[in-house]
């Protein structure tokens, strides 16, 4: 290999692993997204042209800051040719910037976290705030999102552009939050990451394989939140923990045709014991800081599946206490939906089919496959096969994935 | 940069509120705007009579249309406004989060534009370049 060469590949690698905290130090310091874009492909460019032959500087990271930051006053300066005040402007950053450069380093950093809240402001659409995040604190390119959200590439955009608009326009500061608000400013971050998760845990169930792996690009952005963050977030180790936790049973929650396997069935001895024991030690941080929410609830139900040696002995009273812990919290038809199912496991199918009975009549559980296939179940388990039957059916009819509508199929067969 | 927080409430339910809510909220929303003016946030604002004294004008084909009620109807009715002056957004809702009404209904924050500064898009780089 050539020098020429290796340097090159040092660049690739320098690349990937810096490019996203250069462009969140460019953006804080042009105050434009775009303007940070460009001016991170000019710094990379220009790191491509010189490093081959004056070697990698001491401080690539610090060195790629300060070349994007030059490149962008410079397309300052020529858009700002005719325009006297914009050029004095120009000419005050640029004096600014050789002054402030020694201090770059430290606030690298925070400037991660201000990008991430910033991309998940509140005053973002949901769809926006989970499309910048991709592209801007992941890099994902725009096709890769829409891949994986499967939607058109110009859709998504569009959506990156206008939500690039209105942070420009309404001018949403590029800042972590303090105080009270940093604990509700969190709750949106935290729920663009377990949707980007839940995306990807249901695709790899569906039939892409191209989908970029979002529940591994969603565990690695809760790591982030969680060592950027000034103080450790209950709720963000109570997230982190409940992604792993599913995240350890990938293995065994599809066969290698790509049918579903039931938590009942799933080969416990092939679920990841090293994702466990790390989500186990967040749960118990988050439980024990007494701030924890429903993040941690979902997490330490779904940590007593994870330490049962089999459904049967699953501690299900433990289960319904905490799903009892989780409804106050959370009053949500689809959490007494999953509190009714634990009620079964615990106290049997009949007591089980009378805790569901009321919570069918609202109308989100109603149009929800997964609460007839629960009813079926309970019913299949008591040898009602009608009623089962014809519950399986409603879940059908109401399934929209692919590999849910076979399993449920598959269901109705084995009923004969 | 300045901001327009314009008040919106259910009417009907305000009404329904009684008479001693009422006076209590204008007498909370007048200490509220009265420190926001001190402090020089609020550069100008005003409650408004009822939407049934709303009259909607239209000049179509130079024919002036006038037309008795708002623009829209909709479920929550414009109750006034505030003008305010806010480094950027998290300060304008930290404002508008805490005007009176905002528990009753909802306030909408608009950034103001500037009519008169605008003429390319290198402004946002100038915006830019100032902070």
């Amino acid at each position: 290999m050539t020098v020429r060469d290796d340097t090159e590949q040092r660049i690739q690698h320098i690349f990937t692993t810096e490019s996203r905290r250069v462009l969140a130090t460019l953006i804080r310091l042009l105050g434009d997204f775009d303007l940070a874009e460009d001016a991170l492909q000019e710094a990379f460019i220009a790191a491509l042209r010189q490093w081959p032959g004056e070697g990698v500087p001491d401080n690539p990271r610090a060195w790629l800051v300060s070349a994007g930051r030059f490149k962008a006053i410079d397309q300052l300066r020529r858009r700002a040719r005719h325009d006297q005040i914009l050029h004095e402007q120009a000419e005050q950053l640029a004096a600014r910037a050789v002054v402030e450069l020694e201090v770059e380093n430290l606030a690298i950093d925070d400037d991660r976290l201000r990008l991430i809240f910033t991309c998940c402001h509140p005053g973002l659409a949901r769809d926006a705030q989970v499309a910048l995040t991709l592209r801007e604190v992941c890099g994902l390119t725009t096709e890769e999102i829409a891949r994986a959200f499967l939607k058109k590439a110009p859709t998504v955009a569009q959506r990156i552009v206008r939500a690039k608009a209105k942070i420009r326009d309404a001018r949403i500061p590029y800042e972590v939050p303090e105080g009270d608000e940093l604990y509700e400013r969190l709750q949106s971050v935290l729920q663009v990451i377990y949707l980007v998760f839940n995306e990807g845990y249901l695709a790899s169930s569906g039939d892409q394989v191209l989908r970029h792996d979002l529940s591994e690009e969603a565990i690695r952005l809760a790591e982030l939140v969680l060592s950027l963050l000034p103080s450790p977030e209950p709720e963000c180790q109570g997230l982190l923990a409940l992604m792993l936790l599913h995240h350890a049973r990938r293995a065994t929650r599809t066969t290698a045709q790509g049918e579903l396997v039931l938590l009942e069935h799933q080969d416990r001895s092939l679920w990841d014991r090293a994702e466990i024991a790390r989500a186990d030690e967040l749960v118990r941080h988050a439980l024990q800081s007494q701030r924890f929410g429903p993040y941690t609830l979902q997490a330490a139900i779904a940590a007593v599946h994870a330490h049962a040696p089999s459904s049967e002995a699953t501690d299900w009273a433990e289960i319904v206490g905490l799903y009892d812990l989780l409804l106050t919290m959370m009053p949500s038809p689809i959490v007494a939906l999953n509190r009714a199912v634990a009620v079964a496991m615990r106290d049997g199918p009949e007591i089980g089919l009378q805790a569901l009975a009321p919570l069918m009549e609202d109308a989100t559980l109603h149009d929800y496959h997964l609460a007839h296939a629960a009813r079926a179940d309970m019913h299949r388990r008591l040898g009602q096969r009608e009623l089962a039957r014809s519950a399986y059916q409603a879940a059908l009819e109401r399934a929209s994935q692919p590999a849910e509508q076979r399993f449920l199929r598959q269901r109705l067969v084995e009923l004969g | 940069m300045k901001y327009l927080c314009l008040v919106y409430y259910n009417e009907a339910a305000m009404q329904e509120r009684g008479d001693d809510h009422w006076r209590a909220l204008n007498k909370e929303c007048q200490a509220y705007s009265g420190g926001l003016t001190e402090s020089g946030v609020m550069l100008d604002g005003s409650a408004l009579q009822p939407v049934s004294t709303a009259t909607t004008v239209r000049l179509r084909d130079g024919q002036v249309s006038v037309t008795d009620g708002p623009f829209a109807e909709t479920k929550e009715q414009l109750a006034g406004f505030y003008l305010i002056e806010a480094n950027d957004l998290n300060d304008a809702i930290r404002v508008a989060s805490r005007i009176p009404p905002a528990r009753y209904g909802s306030i909408e924050v608009r950034p103001v534009r500037d009519i008169y500064g605008e003429s390319s898009d290198q402004v946002p780089y100038a915006e830019a370049l100032k902070s």
